[in-house]
């Protein structure tokens, strides 16, 4: 049987330990990391301060005024990282990054190299934090996933007791909100719990994507092994008459040569799951990365990971020449009809072409394809999506959602707005879902309207029963001519959506 | 004007006094994308001829619920300079999302995003302002190209105008109802046939409200101005007005 233990390398709080590396911050004052506005990382002064993860940006701000924030940037964590994943090499060659912040290495070579897990973990991090200054834990198991949940802890697993580490640990440690959410309604608190459902009943229950979250949960691998080995014939490479030396144009190299690997794998049906980045600069240094993926990488994902790779490379290490070849080798391949690209026919290639050429006027990110997603609110039941990444729900459009209005309006907003009373106070939602007064008029953007009719309120949370002074709720409301969906955050009314 | 409307018209291939007739084999062999039921009575060729452009005015619903049929029948459509599109209520309409594509932003030179996306897309809705000489450009190109154009707004001369003239929803009982049905006034008018004006009362969401006309009983409200008449005999008015005759 193929040794599968792993050692992962962690530097916690990755993104906000690059955000002040790069702007030269303290990371001993309150630091959090937004993207958009819900916080995605916090420093640990930050999180004795009571902000966490996935709060939004105005509620951490009242609570801790004087946080720093920062917008997320993947290509800053990733250039950061590259000096760590440097370093985690030295030691333990064969490193695959995971993401920024999280690096695997088969455990095999440095336990031995170092006679035992625990004396190589002492020294990895010692390493790390001699030759970058980083903070970082280390933990080994049999699964990537397993390791990554070790390395959170500082645990070193011993070989097969991997589902014996996994099974008091909490189902959230799983990253899929709404599988979670039901696997707790459903008293399956524990990840020895879910274990413990037969898989043919998860994949019934829960549907397909659910038994990949089932295997983590077991310890196992979270795709069975394929020892295929991906044809060399896939490899791309390029050799630039301009040595690459900036940034910019590294990022159209790193678009260029990973359109020319998706399309190899996309004409034999494969799509890419480990990727190895290879440059050789013009005074021949070697520098080779591998960078390894839970999912299946989109042209995106593989242009992405190329671009962050050579970022990291050009402002991080110490080049003495610009990059003069660049070699994509895909190291791990599945099969690609998962891949929603697969899925288009000979009927739509035209307007496949048309998109692609819009993509190369306006990036990736100009064209969007919308996907149908659980919850609620009109904007938290459609996710965008750049056209060609893959479109699976996060959320299961099929579960009851209760408060999912039954029409959604046409055009979404997000302006605050004031709704009042006969007396021109506003109006409020009690603890029983209930408006404070009847609603009299709406002002939006100045603007004052006579409120003729309204209903609601609905919850916006699920735990809405609970007692909360923060409460969020929706309601529609009709003036003579309009009608409009509002919702209150935060003690305050805005205008989600016009029924235009 | 009218003979400017004529010629472009035979560009379509648009044979005014044949019209009538070549509708039915104009919907079997493609050249015209199906619509909406309801949507079908405004427009010239009972559906959205390609090569043609449809101006919408005052509802983004209107809009939304013109690319319905299309995209359902295995079309592509998409959504030009429209940031703030509610996707969910285009799945209500009937849009399917699945062939629905938006670029939100064009960005400064809209011109070579909006003629690449008619090469290759059979709808294609633009919100955003544009010089009169680029939008008749693009009318060209559209023509030429077999695909649908829809403007969000003002356009020179298209083919169709309709124009919501207001858009009404089920009154809401405080509390205790939700908005359900929504009733948009168009008029549409336009060149050549199409410019016989026509004024017709869409209703859309009516499927909804069955279930309570059935099986609920009517809110005992003290705002008798806020029922409504006989919701029965309303709907099936409305039923008529939405085959397309004129109100």
């Amino acid at each position: 049987m193929k040794d599968t233990r792993l050692l992962a390398v962690w530097c916690p709080d990755w993104p906000v330990v690059a955000a002040c590396t790069a702007t030269g911050t303290s990371q001993h004052v309150p630091v959090a990391v937004l993207d958009g506005n819900e916080i995605v990382s916090t420093s640990a002064v930050a999180r004795a301060e009571g902000i966490r993860r996935a709060m939004r940006k105005r509620l951490a701000e009242s609570m801790c005024p004087e946080l720093v924030t920062f917008e997320h940037d993947p290509q800053r964590d990733a250039r950061f990282f590259e000096p760590v994943a440097a370093a985690v090499e030295e030691l333990a060659p064969g490193i695959e990054v995971v993401q920024p912040g999280l690096v695997a290495v088969p455990a095999r070579g440095p336990v031995g190299y170092f006679s035992s897990a625990e004396q190589a973990a002492e020294r990895i991090v010692d390493h790390i934090a001699a030759r970058t200054g980083t903070e970082a834990q280390v933990g080994v198991a049999d699964s990537l996933f397993a390791a990554t949940k070790a390395a959170h802890r500082n645990v070193i697993v011993p070989p097969n007791r991997t589902a014996e580490f996994l099974r008091p640990l909490g189902v959230h440690e799983l990253d899929a909100p709404e599988l979670v959410d039901l696997l707790r309604r459903l008293g399956l608190k524990t990840l020895g719990a879910f274990a413990d459902v037969p898989e043919n009943a998860v994949a019934s229950r829960f549907g397909g994507p659910a038994t990949r979250q089932h295997r983590l949960a077991r310890g196992l691998p979270e795709r069975p092994l394929d020892k295929r080995r991906p044809a060399p014939e896939l490899t791309v490479a390029e050799t630039f008459d301009e040595p690459v030396e900036r940034i910019d144009s590294a990022a159209f190299a790193a678009k260029i040569l990973s359109e020319r690997l998706h399309e190899n794998l996309v004409n034999r049906s494969l799509a890419c799951t480990r990727l190895g980045i290879h440059a050789r600069t013009e005074h021949d240094e070697e520098l080779h990365r591998v960078w390894r993926a839970a999912e299946p990488l989109t042209p995106r994902g593989i242009a992405d990971r190329v671009r962050w790779q050579l970022d990291g490379w050009l402002t991080r290490e110490r080049l003495t020449a610009g990059i003069r070849t660049l070699t994509l080798e895909p190291v791990e391949v599945v099969n690609g009809t998962a891949l929603q690209l697969g899925l288009w026919g000979h009927d739509d290639e035209r307007a496949v072409r048309a998109l692609l050429h819009v993509q190369g006027l306006l990036g990736p990110d100009g064209v969007l394809m919308p996907v149908l997603d659980g919850g609620r609110g009109p904007k938290e039941q459609v996710r965008l999506v750049p056209w060609g990444d893959e479109r699976v729900p996060v959320r299961n459009p099929d579960h009851p959602w209760p408060g999912r209005l039954t029409r959604a309006p046409a055009t979404l907003a997000d302006d605050p707005a004031e709704l009042k009373d006969a007396h021109g106070d506003e109006v409020g939602v009690t603890g029983r879902l209930e408006l404070t007064a009847r609603p009299r008029s709406l002002v939006v953007k100045g603007k004052a309207q006579e409120v003729t009719a309204w209903a609601g309120p609905w919850p916006v949370d699920e735990r809405w029963w609970a007692p909360d002074p923060h409460r969020a709720a929706r309601v529609q409301v009709q003036t003579p001519d309009q009608a409009f969906l509002l919702i209150r955050r935060d003690q305050r009314w805005f205008l989600e959506g016009v029924y235009d | 004007m009218s003979r400017s409307a004529t010629a472009s018209l035979a560009a379509l291939g648009v044979n005014p006094a044949s019209e009538l007739t070549s509708t039915t084999t104009d919907h079997t062999t493609g050249r015209v994308l199906p619509v909406r039921g309801e949507l079908a009575g405004l427009l010239p060729w009972g559906g959205l001829r390609r090569g043609s452009t449809v101006s919408v005015g005052g509802s983004t619903s209107l809009l939304l619920a013109l690319l319905a049929g299309a995209t359902a029948d295995g079309c592509w459509a998409a959504v030009v300079g429209l940031p703030q599109v509610g996707v969910l209520a285009a799945a209500e309409l009937g849009v399917s999302v699945r062939r629905l594509v938006l670029v939100p932003r064009p960005g400064a030179d809209p011109g070579p995003v909006i003629a690449a996306l008619l090469d290759g897309i059979d709808l294609v809705a633009v919100a955003c302002p544009l010089p009169p000489s680029l939008a008749r450009r693009l009318t060209a190109r559209a023509r030429q190209r077999r695909a649908v154009l829809i403007a969000f707004g003002a356009w020179p001369s298209p083919d169709v105008r309709l124009t919501a003239e207001s858009v009404r929803w089920n009154p809401l009982h405080d509390g205790a109802e939700t908005l359900r049905r929504q009733q948009i006034s168009v008029r549409s008018g336009g060149r050549g046939e199409a410019g016989k004006p026509k004024h017709v009362v869409l209703t859309f969401g009516e499927e909804e409200i069955e279930l309570p006309l059935v099986a609920g009983d009517p809110p005992a409200s003290d705002e008798p101005a806020d029922a409504g008449p006989d919701r029965v005999d309303e709907l099936a008015s409305r039923r008529a007005t939405t085959r397309g005759r004129p109100a």
